[in-house]
């Protein structure tokens, strides 16, 4: 926690919709250190992508609108970047790599191509330097005869293979930071062992630091350092990974953990949920978003939104946060 | 991941025959049908070639009208007729053209080209303009330039081609004198070089504009709903997010995508263009296959009609064969030995 890379403060998006803007990320802060790994967990609609698409000005171009907040990444404030500036920085400096790998590449394009247009947008190669590159890039992402898989199309790839080609993208110009959205959700369970191991591995030799979004607590495990868990478009709990594991402070993370830890399920017993659903963002009640699936929650609750305790590595937005475990204590 | 190259050789070789060829020989049976309906269909036709001969001569005995129908073969029934037809057909002969004394491939070979200038230029300039009017519409829905164009668009559309030419003659050749009225080459005028480009191309504005005008329309809504479908797609995202810029976003990655349709919709619309041209050269009296069909019909010189509809039929069935190469060139996943993992 040195060095600050990224910090995003009070970031609060929005959407049209057909009743009125909708606010889906409702004062998002947290930050990222030069090379830390951070995951953002939360279940589907929680804002986690939406947060990764505010960082690079992304929600613009699909109706968004970030209200307020701030978003610095080494120094420079995103939000009122010039477009060119900002142009500059995607794919310059903050890479990104997205969920289908299949339909986030161009059809119609090369891999090789599109892999050395990532790099001839930001330094001035030649086409056939920045081909060199792009070969250079599938062969950094461990792809076999990264030659010829360059002249292939991306239907051509498996699903893995097409995950590490963006990648490879991404990488392109030596980002600082790579933002991953979701990047194993849509591969097998044995290609996201390894995309994820890749993943980690790149950091570590690349030096960059990875904002890891994902809905899947056993991702988070093995890679991140440190856990921010979304819910309904706000930051409920952040701290380092083993501390949040070993002891979750908001029932939300709690019932998040609960249902991944399978290992001490008996089996015939029905699987742990969080009862209800997330409440819909126009509908949200007025104290805690949480509250209505809460077992711990009162009248407090209900009436007050409970506020993020400021500074510190570990935090937690709630008025009963859980007890620490007793040592040797079981999860009951 | 490493098996993705073993399922290569297998969809390749399928029959045995070439696949241009196994496509052509698919298209016999089919032009069969349509020279069996052409022949059918003109036998409905009231009159003969020979009725038309003898009011132009201005009289003629009965006597000459059946001995004309002997020797043009017309005397005899109509199962006879038509087999005689496809045995020409067969030889590639496409018979001849009494009123015009001439046979009808010359006929038609000589009028092909200028029809073949006024098609390629017409579906050129609907592409792309079309194209640009899409791509411009669809980058501000909503906005005014939509709403302009979308206006114009839904006008040309609906706005009948031989009237559009009539008025654009009216505008253009009557009123301001800026091009010439007809024809393809100003008569007596013997140009050479440049002069003579500048004077084919200064008589190819009005029909080329004139008959481009509907499929200008149709591209042009064909290309802005393309990319506005386009325009949330996720690898449009990714090229945003490797930093390209909005103009190289729409022409790189949404444009080349949108491509796609388009091929497709020139294939539907060779024939169309064809039939269009008929209106088009009548109208400024372009000395096209058109024009020839115009005064075929109007001439029952039926044998000239049926080798000009058994042609046009060929030349639409060879454009759409090269459209399924085009078709090749710009969608990878289409080509033939695409390996697939």
């Amino acid at each position: 926690m040195t060095m600050t890379l990224l910090e995003v403060s009070s970031l609060r998006t929005s959407f049209a919709t057909r009743s009125g803007r909708l606010g889906i990320l409702r004062d998002v802060s947290f930050a990222i250190a030069r090379g830390e790994t951070v995951a953002l967990v939360g279940e589907s609609g929680s804002g986690k992508s939406v947060t990764a698409a505010s960082i690079l000005r992304l929600v613009e171009a699909a109706g968004g609108r970030i209200d307020a907040g701030r978003v610095s990444f080494e120094g420079e404030d995103l939000l009122s970047l010039s477009p060119a500036r900002l142009r500059a920085l995607r794919g310059g400096r903050i890479g990104m790599i997205f969920q289908e790998p299949l339909s986030a590449l161009n059809p119609v394009q090369r891999i090789g191509d599109q892999i050395a247009e990532a790099v001839r947008l930001h330094r001035p190669l030649s086409r056939r330097a920045a081909w060199g590159r792009a070969v250079e890039l599938l062969s950094l992402v461990q792809i076999p005869a990264p030659g010829l898989r360059a002249r292939d199309y991306p239907h051509q790839l498996s699903g893995g293979q097409r995950q590490r080609a963006m990648i490879a993208m991404a990488l392109a110009c030596d980002p600082a930071l790579l933002i991953a959205d979701e990047p194993t959700t849509a591969l097998d369970v044995i290609t996201q062992a390894q995309i994820l191991s890749l993943l980690a591995e790149l950091r570590d030799r690349l030096g960059m630091a990875l904002l890891l979004i994902t809905h899947d607590l056993g991702v988070v495990a093995g890679v991140a350092d440190r856990i921010v868990v979304l819910y309904a478009g706000q930051v409920v709990e952040q701290g380092p990974v083993a501390e949040i594991f070993a002891a979750p402070a908001h029932p939300y993370t709690r019932g998040l953990l609960d249902a991944v830890r399978l290992d001490t399920l008996t089996p015939g017993t029905a699987l742990p949920e969080i009862p209800g659903l997330v409440p819909p963002l126009d509908a949200l009640p007025a104290g805690c978003a949480f509250a209505p699936r809460c077992g711990r929650a009162d009248a407090r609750c209900r009436s007050a939104a409970p506020p993020m305790p400021p500074g510190g590595a570990r935090q937690a937005a709630c008025f009963h946060p859980l007890p620490a475990p007793l040592p040797g204590g079981h999860a009951a | 991941m490493a098996g993705a190259g073993t399922l290569s050789a297998a969809p390749a070789a399928r029959g045995g025959l070439p696949p241009l060829l196994r496509r052509l020989l698919q298209v016999v049976p089919v032009l069969f049908g349509i020279a069996t309906l052409n022949f059918l269909i003109l036998q409905l036709a009231p009159g003969d070639v020979v009725d038309v001969l003898a009011g132009e001569a201005g009289a003629a005995t009965p006597e000459t009208m059946a001995a004309l129908r002997q020797s043009f073969g017309l005397d005899q029934p109509v199962w006879l007729q038509y087999l005689r037809y496809l045995g020409q057909l067969a030889s590639l002969d496409l018979g001849h053209s009494y009123r015009l004394n001439l046979p009808v491939r010359a006929l038609i070979l000589t009028r092909l080209p200028p029809t073949l200038l006024l098609m390629v230029s017409a579906l050129l300039l609907a592409i792309v303009l079309g194209s640009l009017a899409g791509i411009l519409a669809a980058r501000q829905v909503g906005g005014w330039l939509d709403t302009l164009l979308s206006g114009v668009t839904l006008l040309s559309y609906a706005v009948p081609t031989f009237w559009l030419g009539l008025m654009a003659i009216v505008l253009f050749s009557a009123r301001l004198g800026w091009l010439p009225s007809g024809g393809m080459l100003t008569i007596g005028a013997s140009h050479d070089g440049l002069a003579l480009l500048q004077d084919l191309a200064a008589h190819l504005v009005l029909p080329a504009v004139t008959l481009s005008t509907f499929y200008l329309a149709v591209y042009a809504r064909l290309v802005r709903s393309a990319m506005l479908e386009l325009h949330g797609a996720d690898f449009i995202r990714t090229a945003r997010a490797k930093g390209a810029g909005e103009w190289r976003i729409t022409l790189h990655h949404a444009f080349r995508n949108a491509l796609l349709p388009m091929v497709t919709m020139a294939g539907y619309q060779a024939a169309s263009l064809l039939s269009g041209a008929v209106l088009v050269e009548t109208v400024f009296s372009w000395p096209g296959l058109g024009r020839l069909a115009y005064e075929a019909i109007r001439t029952r010189d039926l044998n000239l009609l049926l080798g000009i509809l058994f042609f046009s039929s060929i030349l639409v069935v060879i454009v759409n064969i090269a459209i399924d190469g085009v078709y090749r060139l710009v969608d990878p996943r289409v080509a033939p030995r695409a390996r697939r993992a």
